[in-house]
């Protein structure tokens, strides 16, 4: 890890170095919403990035419990955090843009609504996590989440269901996408799943290790002579 | 992981045990605890108490933030009954469980042969009857205090609102055994319950004012609860003893 990391790192950094400069210089310019669409070869990639995170913590989750692994474990408290950041850049990025565009910065749309609530029930998995103590963490959260997963499609379909019967105040980006921008927009979400990754692997490797010494810290108290405490 | 080995052998032995028990031997566990429940409430009136003038207040203090005209008050109806009994259902819930934890009866379920899902079974439904009990007790009130007069069917409301009671008191019941797990227990169950449930809290908000304003649409939220309690309560059930043996 130690001398592949910075080499990666270094990549990444060139990768996303590209994407950026794609998506302000390499793009045309949108006819109508203009420069602030840019924001969107961010927006986007984001979104995809920490949705792909949510489902490997769901799937992390699944795993530890049926091995009670704890590698399976530490995946899922990675993903989990790494996904609820992109969800965070999502949430902030979108208001930014919606200002200028739709003249408000939030609106209780079907998407708006629902991923904030997606980002609720990550929050609501973390804040678990730093709550419960111990052995049982894994176990908890690892149910937690399977919850959330199966909340999740529930969410969506209630919320696109309740805000369908209503006139909606604005249109989403229904329509066509040209090309070059499509193009721009995947190199960017490849730069963004590539930082992702980086980033996840790195708190992989803090978790495990975390681990490693909560293990040898337990071990060493029952070893230890009664007369310490 | 010498832990989880523990784990295992004792989780095999149990389910041996439920190979052999029939099941009338499981629902008599539910029966028997939910009796025990039903009885320690009935003299004790903790909980329903708490939960009645905790309601109360929400509906004063509703009345007097939002000051709605008939007409308003029947469009807001649906999300205030329910804001109200979903904060006063966690005063419930949050005992579930608190109370065996008294004398370590909790430990003694944990190692006793009985199937962890009968119990999670008398304690999601004690839940469902208090909270029920407070439901019956309450809307009354609302009427009263909202001069509510609804004008779509009124009988849909108690499908709607027993549904939706179960959807509040499965996942309640479950994430307090959870936050039972946790420091500062109590304010950890809404932390839990409150994002999973919003699903089900909007189809029965919804409903209950569709029924209100004689509005349509009410069966693709009955749909959606159905749905809800379905999933949540099978979730439940597989998980429970995963969550109640969690060391």
């Amino acid at each position: 890890m130690k001398r592949t990391f910075p080499i990666l790192a270094v990549l990444t950094a060139a990768f996303l170095g590209y994407g950026l400069y794609q998506a302000l210089w390499g793009a045309p310019t949108e006819q109508t919403m203009g420069e602030v669409q840019r924001i969107f070869y961010y927006h986007v990639p984001s979104a995809w990035t920490s949705f792909i995170f949510f489902a490997v913590n769901l799937v992390a989750s699944i795993a530890y419990l049926i091995r009670r692994n704890l590698k399976a474990d530490a995946v899922a408290v990675s993903a989990a955090e790494i996904g609820l950041v992109f969800c965070t850049v999502v949430l902030v990025t979108g208001p930014l843009w919606a200002r200028p565009v739709w003249g408000i910065w939030w609106t209780w749309d079907w998407r708006l609504t629902s991923t904030l609530v997606m980002w609720l029930i990550y929050v609501s998995y973390l804040v678990l996590r730093r709550f419960s103590s111990g052995g049982q963490t894994p176990v908890l959260a690892a149910a937690l989440a399977v919850f959330g997963g199966l909340d999740i499609p529930l969410v969506y379909f209630s919320i696109w269901f309740f805000r369908t019967q209503h006139p909606q105040p604005v249109i989403g980006d229904q329509g066509s996408i040209d090309p070059q921008m499509l193009h721009v927009l995947l190199i960017n979400w490849a730069a963004f799943l590539c930082f992702g990754l980086l980033v996840f692997w790195a708190r992989y490797r803090v978790e495990v290790m975390q681990q490693e010494v909560e293990e040898t810290e337990a071990l060493e108290a029952l070893l230890e002579p009664r007369s310490s405490r | 992981m010498r832990k989880s080995h523990v784990w295992r052998t004792r989780n095999e032995s149990a389910e041996e045990h439920r190979d052999r028990a029939q099941m009338t031997r499981s629902s008599n566990i539910t029966a028997a605890t939910l009796a025990k429940d039903i009885r320690l409430e009935w003299r004790s009136k903790d909980a329903i108490n708490a939960m009645l003038f905790f309601s109360l207040l929400v509906v004063v203090i509703f009345s007097f933030s939002f000051d709605p005209t008939a007409e308003e008050s029947r469009e807001i109806a649906g999300g205030l009954v329910w804001v109200a009994f979903l904060f006063a259902a966690v005063v419930a819930l949050n005992q579930t469980w608190a109370r065996e934890l008294r004398n370590q009866v909790l430990d003694a379920y944990r190692v006793s042969p009985a199937p962890p899902n009968s119990l999670f079974l008398a304690k999601a439904l004690g839940n469902f009857i208090f909270v029920g009990v407070l439901e019956g007790l309450m809307t009354p009130l609302f009427i009263v205090f909202y001069n509510l007069r609804p004008l779509g069917p009124a009988w849909e409301l108690i499908p709607v609102a027993m549904l939706g009671t179960w959807a509040l008191v499965v996942n309640g019941t479950f994430f307090a055994a959870m936050s039972l797990r946790t420091r500062s227990r109590e304010i950890m169950l809404p932390l839990l319950l409150f994002p999973i449930s919003i699903p089900a809290l909007l189809a029965m908000v919804r409903a209950t004012s569709a029924i209100l304003t004689g509005d349509e649409g009410i069966s693709f939220w009955i749909a959606l609860l159905v749905a809800y309690d379905v999933v949540f309560t099978i979730a439940s059930l597989f998980l429970f003893e995963t969550v109640l043996q969690a060391e």
